[in-house]
């Protein structure tokens, strides 16, 4: 149980003595909104943090905060990245601890202010600078393909992309994906996938939608009612060990770090009951 | 053969609309559309790479020339509308082979640079 008494805020980050290489900076992108970019960042972040390295979360959706909802940190937000950006307060000030997972880290975004008002040099300067001192850094990219988003990349030097198997949401991401270029060897996650629909042709499948973005698979998420009741209680499901999604997050924060494991998949398995259902429920 | 053996069939006999097919194909529809917009460059070369083949053969009003891009029914079209002013009586040699081929060869060297063909001059080889 987390104390009641833990300093707010007091963020002590790893400090290594002497910098041997810089980090990863990997911004998580999808063009579209609600695809679950945001999800994604605070899991995976969690997942890459439990392994052990050191990880810094960057909220760049300036003016929509919401990764500090989702890793149940609204509260302890004192500062944030245009305090930082504008050299108001040290870069430590709005660090702030996660309070789940050590060596997690985050920087949230600022609520009252709006995403023009980020300088592009100063945002690089800041993803290099956390570079300097963790092993990953994950920039949660807001929706959009305007200034936000050119924020959000600049520090980047790669890419995820989340996508959903949705007609919208696959042809944003081809956009975003045609954006980035080489440079950012953008992978895919695809998101939300409901094997049930997809087993009877009602959803995209994920050889649909990679026929198309031809992207490396990072791995597949189900959508699955834990992902709601997390986001409720503030906790990443990459916290728990008894979920599909959570089993997902991890297998791909492991590719992300570079193991050699499969990529997480969803398969559907059909009862009686569904067959039954589907010939007497008729088509729709 | 089991129950549940015997209902998969009957669903497949049955038939359920398949809206995940239709899905993917609207999306390849409307890539194909994006693509197209976002490569100004490559269409304007193509219309003279068009207009090059068609002038072999008879003599076309260049400026009235008009591509479109369409949506019908189940394809995506191309569309070209080359208003002719006069037939050849003999096809004029073909011009572009030699040239082309010399073209090819650099822009593959341009590719291979990294650099993307940016005059109007350069096909669009390497680019989908």
């Amino acid at each position: 149980m987390f104390p009641l008494r833990e300093p707010y805020d007091v963020a002590q980050p790893p400090v290594s003595a002497a910098p041997v290489k810089l980090g990863r900076a990997i911004v998580v992108t999808s063009g579209k909104g609600g695809v679950g970019k945001t999800t994604t960042t605070a899991n995976l972040g969690t997942a890459l943090a439990k392994r052990g390295v050191s990880v810094a979360l960057v909220d760049a959706d300036v003016g929509l905060r919401n990764l500090d909802i989702l890793l149940g940190l609204e509260s302890r937000i004192r500062y944030h990245l245009l305090d930082v950006l504008e050299e108001k307060v040290e870069l430590d000030d709005a660090l702030v601890r996660d309070k789940h997972t050590p060596n997690l880290y985050l920087l949230a975004a600022a609520q009252s202010r709006e995403k023009e008002e980020v300088d592009t040099e100063s945002m690089r300067d800041l993803i290099e600078e956390l570079r300097e001192r963790f092993e990953y850094v994950l920039i949660d990219c807001p929706a959009g393909i305007e200034m936000g988003f050119k924020n959000a990349v600049v520090g980047a030097q790669e890419a995820i992309v989340v996508c959903t198997p949705e007609v919208s949401a696959v042809r944003d991401v081809d956009r975003v994906v045609g954006l980035l270029g080489n440079a950012f060897a953008p992978k895919l996650i695809i998101n939300r996938v409901r094997p049930h629909l997809v087993h009877k042709g009602k959803m995209l499948s994920v050889e649909d939608v990679n026929s198309i973005l031809r992207l490396p698979l990072l791995g597949v998420i189900a959508d699955e009612p834990d992902v709601i009741v997390s986001t409720n209680k503030g906790e990443p499901l990459a916290l728990r060990s008894d979920s599909q999604a959570a089993a997902a997050y991890h297998a791909i924060a492991a590719r992300v770090a570079g193991e050699d494991v499969p990529a997480p998949m969803v398969e559907y398995k059909e009862t009686f009951m569904d067959k039954l259902g589907s010939l007497l429920g008729g088509r729709r | 053969m089991t129950l549940n053996e015997v209902l998969t069939r009957l669903n497949r006999i049955f038939g359920r609309e398949n809206s995940g097919a239709t899905a993917k194909e609207r999306l390849r529809l409307v890539l194909m559309s994006d693509h197209l917009s976002l490569a100004p460059d490559m269409i304007e070369q193509m219309k003279q790479d068009l207009v090059a083949v068609v002038s072999r053969y008879m003599e076309v009003d260049r400026d009235k020339i008009d591509v479109r891009f369409e949506h019908q029914d189940r394809v995506f079209a191309m569309l070209a509308n080359v208003p002719i002013i006069s037939v050849n009586r003999t096809p004029s040699p073909p011009m572009s082979r030699p040239r082309r081929r010399r073209r090819r060869k650099s822009t593959v060297q341009q590719d291979l640079q990294g650099t993307q063909s940016s005059s109007g001059t350069q096909p669009a080889a390497g680019t989908a």
